[in-house]
This record gives structure tokens, C-alpha cells and sequence, in this order.
């Protein structure tokens, strides 16, 4: 961070004053000028909590993708696909039992296991061709996408929130100050909140285990260079399984969450694999730190463009990207 | 990597196998070749509309934009998933500056204007969108590119003053001209097996002239190239917008064929489908694109039919597609063609090599 600044003054600056008048913004109560010229405060508001806990669902599948690239360079293009999977077979625990938590924990292994089959059966055997292994997950998603439609329909499924997770709850956020002196203080969906805190969680959790524990540090030493990790003796292709099949259940573990807060159909598979690419090339492939970064952004610029700019939000998000891959071609925290 | 790899490999080995002669133009001495080029020119004598138009044509005009992407992945090296998007922008183009029923979007402009216009906008397009994708190599090439693709695929959904919506444009006009409605199956036909020749034989010229030397070297190995003094990325995006143009030309034969344009025709899926196309009929040669395009309309056609007539679900057509193309990556990486030829060779099949690792992948 310190070695940031000292390197690029003036970028840290403009980072730092974007920052600043993003927390005055969500802070302040907003001087009646400012509401004519862009609008409630509320509505502002609203965008932007949608667009941080949006941030954290991209987060959570960006970084299953994320993972897998950074240590086996594969594209796995089929991870919308596996998002999708996760969110159906969501629905259908929690259709069944009732239970939103059982939901999450089959998921995850059932598209972990899925993970596990693909990396055994497909990927180790085309291992180093990346372009191979691209095209087959390119195929692979085409072949899920349509078993799925086959199975569950092109209907819109939505998983039930658990009763204890319904309903607004108040944020000490000042949206307005009524007449009388009365402040009114912005209400926002419990569960939102709640799957944004998992994420949250989750995310620290991912970079403390690879960070601090053992086999984190063999997943960092894999991602600078799995051929010495192979040749001093890391059972290298076991490492390969659980990672795939941790970015896969991540993947799962995500679709439940969309599946909560969005809806399933098809189609849903796409929308996500193009978020998850536009998350790592603008945070930078491999990188967990950047695929926490990058999910932000693009959510915040999402909800915020679909607010203030509705027919050219879409256009937002790619001009960031195009901006990152002007100036930083590797992604923003990437190390390369 | 390993399908742009083993491209080379047997490029070299078709090149020398040939001779001399035919190092010029490899399938013009072939007397398949020109029963086949007979053939094409004499179908509305033997086919009737609806195989002039829903097989022939719409295989020429899909193949026509898989050779844009054969171009660039087979001689650049550069696997672009955006070449059906570039052909879908000019289309739109071709809608909005010339007539259409969508009347308070069409600026009207007679067909020889627009035309050239949406073409100049739709190479403009697509070099941008090289520029762009340039920056990074190899493997994530096929990332940036989807990206823009998909971009521009929930734009022209979002967008109304320009693309329409969701419902895109419709009714486009279609040239009249000499007396002549070019949109009637014969002269269609003919228009849009002019222009496939005249791509085919463009891609397969340039890919001997110096420039297409050029990029299959920067192909191979880019480091080297410019140590020799060649500007690797000029040459790359230069090839993305020879790429671009006939993606283009494909492009307005596309609404002029189907007089309409939507962002369905633009969707994520429709993009991935030109790289299976140019995938499964083999990404070494300009003919192979053409091959996959036919096996692929043939399929996307008649496996309703097949697929009822054998008792099972006529909607699973996607599912043979991609079983078909995952056994093509899994067994050829060079396509049909390349099952033909090692068929005709009569030999063991090679083992696909590993990609090799320099400069790109």
C-alpha cells in the first residue's frame, strides 16, 4: 500500500478523493442542492448497498474462477454453468427439506464433486494446452447448459428466503431529515446484508488459509511455478483436485446465493461467466485481492449505472474494463 | 495453445507434401475442387429455395465469419470469440443508416451508401476491439473478447435509440436494382457465393503474401519477430482488421438475408457457435470453416427431424453440437479436415503434442 503511493503520487491522490467523496456521500445528509441535481438520496443509497452486496455475489464466483486459473492457467468457461448447477440443485434441497442452510452445504459438495469428475476425467489428461482445455470447457458448458434446460425447464426459479432472514431492517445510514427534525434511516433487506457478511467471511477466510496455512503456501508456491512445486515432491495433481473442486463448490455455494436474491433460468449461466471475466480482468487474474476489488467495482458500477444511466450501464462496465486493460493490461492487483 | 501449435506442424508437412506448383493455391489444382466450385455455381439447377437459401447460403455466410476467425486464429494465433459480434454491428449498421421499418431509427440512406458505411464502422469496430485485445496474449485473448461480445450483446438488449431493444430492427430493405430484386433466391444466392469465393480466395492469398508470412511468424514466435524488426502488435491488429472486413461483408449478407436484425442474433451462444463452426471444420485451412459451417447448418436443420425419427427429444439438437464438438477437441485438433486427411494418409494417428510455451499461452 505505502509502496503504492510513494510510486504513483497522483493516482493514489485521485483514489483517495474518490474514496472520501463516496463516504461523504453515503454519510452526509445531502444538502437540498445536491437532491435536484441527481436525485434522492435513498435511491442513491439503495445503489449503492445493491451494488456492494452484488459485488460480493460476483466476488464469490469470481474467485472459484479466479483460483483455478491462477494454478492450473485454466479458463474454465463452463464455470457459469457450474454457478447454475449449484443454484438448481439449491432450489431443489431447499424445495424439499425446507432448510436454506442445507441448501448451501449440498451444493457445495455436489458441484465440488462435479469439479473433481471434470479435473480427474477431462482436464488432467490435456494438462499445459490451454487452448484445448479452453475449447473443452467451452464445449462442456454448451453440453450443461442444455442438460440442464432439459431437466429443470426454462422457468424462473427463486429459492425460498428462511422467515428469519425476511423483512427490511433499519440502517443507521441518514437518508432524509423530515420537516419536523426527524431523521429517516435507510431500510434495507436482512438477507442481503447477512450474504454479503458471508461473503465478506468467506473471502477472509480464503485468504487466511492460503496465506497462513500449509497448503495455501503450496497453492501460492503452484501458482508462481507448479513444475519445481512438482519436482520437489508436492503430490501436485491432488493439489489440482481439491482447488478445482474448491472454485468449483465456491461456484455453487454462489449460485444458491443468486438464487436467493435473483432468480435461476437459463441463461443465468452466461450473465455470471461474463461477470466472473470482467471481475478478473479488471482485478487481475489469479488474484484473490483482486477479485474482491474487481467484484466491487464492477457491482457498484452496475447498480449505479442501471440508476443514473439505465440504457447505458452495460457500457459502464465495459469502459472500466477497457480503462484497466489500457493502463494496467494485467489487472489491477495482479503481481506479474 | 496446442490447436494453433499443431496447425503449424501440419501446414509444414501440407506444404511440402504438395510441391511447388501447388504452394500457390493448394486446392486449385485438386479436381474435387473444381467439381465442387462447378457444382456451387450450377445449384439453382439442382436445388430448390429453401436449399438455395436455408442451406447453401446460410452455410456461406456463417462460413464466411468463421473464416474470419480462422484467419485469425490459424495464421495470428489469436482465438477471437468476437468475429460474429463484428458482423452483427454491421448488420446493425446496414439497418440503422439504411431503410427499415423502424422508422424513427433508420436514417434511410440508399443501400450503396449505407452499405459501405456500416462496412467502415464495423472494421473500425473490430480493430478497436483487436487494439484492445492485443494487450494481452494468448489464452486471454478468447476472454476480452467474449467479454466485448457479451458487452455488446446485453447493450444492444438495454438500448432503444439506436439498436432497438430487445426487438432490434426489422423489415430492412433489401437492393433493387437493374431491374433485379438481389434478395430473390437466385441472384441472392449468387451474391453470397461471390462474396464467400471472394473471401476464401483473399484469406488464402494473403496468407502467402508477405503480410500473412509475416503474422504466421509473429504466430510462432513473436519474440523473435521483433528482434528482426517487425512490430508484432501492428501486424496483429492489422490482421484483426482484415478479419474485421469480412466478418463485416458477412455481416450485411446476413440482414439482408434474414431482413432483420435482433440482439438474439448477436447472443453469447450465437458467437460460441462460429468457433465450434471454425473448430470442428479445422482452423489450418480457409476451406474449413466452410466444411463446419455445412455440417452445421445440416445439423442444426435436420436433427429435429432425426433426432423424432429415432424417438428422442427433437429439442436436443445443442446437446449433439456440443458432444460433437467435445469429441472433435478431444480426438482432432484440426477438425474434419483433419481426420480427413489423416484418413487419407492412412497413418497411425499423431499424438497431439503439448503446446509449447513460447511467447504466448
Amino acid at each position: 500500500m505505502t509502496r503504492f503511493v510513494e510510486r504513483h503520487p497522483v493516482w493514489a491522490l485521485i483514489v483517495i478523493v474518490a474514496i472520501a467523496i463516496l463516504l461523504w456521500l453515503i454519510f452526509a445528509v445531502w444538502p437540498p442542492g445536491l437532491e435536484e441535481a441527481i436525485g434522492r438520496k435513498r435511491v442513491f443509497l439503495n445503489a449503492v448497498f445493491n451494488g456492494i452486496t452484488l459485488g460480493g455475489l460476483y466476488f464469490l464466483v469470481a474467485s472459484g474462477f479466479t483460483l483455478i486459473f491462477g494454478l492450473m492457467r485454466n479458463v474454465n468457461l463452463a464455470h457459469g454453468s457450474l454457478y447454475l448447477f449449484g443454484g438448481y440443485i439449491g432450489y431443489a434441497i431447499s424445495a424439499s427439506t425446507g432448510s436454506w442452510i442445507l441448501s448451501f452445504i449440498i451444493a457445495f459438495i455436489l458441484t465440488a464433486l462435479v469439479g473433481v469428475l471434470l479435473q480427474v476425467i477431462v482436464f488432467r489428461r490435456m494438462e499445459g494446452q490451454d487452448l484445448r482445455q479452453t475449447m473443452v470447457t467451452i464445449g462442456l458448458s454448451i453440453v450443461f447448459a442444455d442438460l440442464m434446460l432439459w431437466a429443470c425447464g426454462g422457468d424462473f426459479y427463486q429459492i425460498q428466503t428462511p422467515s428469519w432472514l425476511i423483512g427490511p431492517i433499519d440502517l443507521p445510514l441518514i437518508t432524509a431529515v423530515k420537516s419536523s427534525g426527524e431523521p429517516v434511516y435507510l431500510r434495507y433487506p436482512l438477507v442481503r446484508l447477512v450474504i454479503f457478511l458471508a461473503s465478506v467471511v468467506i473471502g477472509v477466510a480464503m485468504w487466511l488459509a492460503l496465506n497462513r496455512t500449509r497448503i495455501g503456501m503450496i497453492i501460492r508456491a503452484g501458482v508462481d511455478d507448479r513444475d519445481i512445486l512438482a519436482a520437489t515432491g508436492v503430490r501436485i495433481q491432488l493439489v489440482f483436485v481439491l482447488v478445482f473442486a474448491l472454485g468449483a463448490g465456491l461456484a455453487g455455494i454462489a449460485g444458491v446465493v443468486g438464487g436467493t436474491f435473483q432468480s435461476l433460468s437459463p441463461g443465468e449461466d452466461i450473465r455470471f461467466l461474463l461477470a466472473s471475466l470482467v471481475v478478473v480482468i479488471v482485478g487481475g487474474m489469479g488474484s484473490i485481492p483482486g477479485a474482491a476489488l474487481g467484484a466491487l467495482i464492477i457491482g457498484l458500477a452496475e447498480q449505479l449505472g442501471s440508476v443514473y444511466i439505465p440504457t447505458y450501464a452495460i457500457v459502464v462496465t465495459f469502459l472500466i474494463m477497457v480503462l484497466v486493460l489500457a493502463v494496467r493490461p494485467q489487472g489491477l492487483l495482479a503481481r506479474r | 495453445m496446442s490447436v494453433t501449435h499443431d496447425a503449424r506442424v501440419q501446414l509444414r508437412a501440407a506444404t511440402t507434401a504438395q510441391g511447388q506448383a501447388a504452394r500457390i493455391w493448394p486446392e486449385i489444382n485438386h479436381p474435387a475442387a473444381w467439381i465442387v466450385a462447378v457444382i456451387l455455381v450450377i445449384m439453382p439447377l439442382i436445388a430448390n429455395g429453401f436449399f438455395l437459401i436455408e442451406i447453401f447460403a446460410t452455410t456461406m455466410i456463417l462460413g464466411t465469419i468463421a473464416l474470419s476467425l480462422m484467419f485469425l486464429a490459424g495464421y495470428g494465433g489469436m482465438v477471437s470469440l468476437m468475429q460474429l459480434t463484428i458482423a452483427g454491428f454491421c448488420a446493425y449498421m446496414v439497418a440503422v443508416f439504411g431503410v427499415s421499418a423502424n422508422t424513427n431509427i433508420s436514417l434511410g440512406w440508399p443501400w450503396w451508401l449505407a452499405v459501405p458505411m456500416a462496412l467502415a464502422l464495423a472494421t473500425l469496430f473490430g480493430t478497436l476491439g483487436g487494439t484492445l485485445a492485443v494487450r494481452t496474449e494468448g489464452i486471454y485473448t478468447i476472454m476480452i473478447t467474449l467479454a466485448i461480445g457479451a458487452a455488446f450483446y446485453y447493450f444492444t438488449n438495454q438500448n432503444w435509440a439506436i439498436f432497438g431493444g430487445h426487438t432490434g430492427i426489422n423489415t430492412v430493405a433489401t437492393p433493387h436494382f437493374w431491374g433485379v430484386n438481389w434478395r430473390s433466391d437466385i441472384p441472392f444466392y449468387y451474391i453470397v457465393l461471390g462474396t464467400a469465393a471472394l473471401c476464401y480466395f483473399a484469406v488464402a492469398y494473403i496468407s502467402r503474401a508477405p503480410f500473412g508470412l509475416a503474422l504466421q511468424g509473429v504466430r510462432d514466435n513473436p519474440r523473435r519477430m521483433a528482434a528482426l524488426g517487425f512490430n508484432v502488435n501492428a501486424h496483429r491488429i492489422a490482421a484483426y482488421a482484415v478479419a474485421s472486413f469480412i466478418a463485416g461483408l458477412a455481416g450485411v449478407l446476413q440482414v439482408w438475408n434474414y431482413r432483420q436484425i435482433s440482439p438474439g442474433s448477436v447472443s453469447v451462444g450465437a458467437c460460441i457457435d462460429i468457433l465450434i463452426i471454425a473448430v470442428v471444420g479445422g482452423i489450418t485451412r480457409p476451406i474449413g470453416p466452410y466444411i463446419g459451417a455445412l455440417i452445421f447448418v445440416l445439423l442444426r436443420t435436420f436433427a429435429l427431424d432425426f433426432l423424432v425419427k429415432i424417438g428422442l427429444d427433437g429439442n436436443r439438437f445443442r446437446l449433439i453440437i456440443g458432444l460433437g464438438f467435445l469429441a472433435i477437441v478431444f480426438w482432432s485438433s484440426d477438425g474434419v479436415i483433419g481426420l480427413w486427411q489423416r484418413w487419407r494418409q492412412g497413418k497411425r494417428p499423431t499424438t497431439t503434442r503439448p503446446g509449447g510455451g513460447h511467447g504466448h499461452g
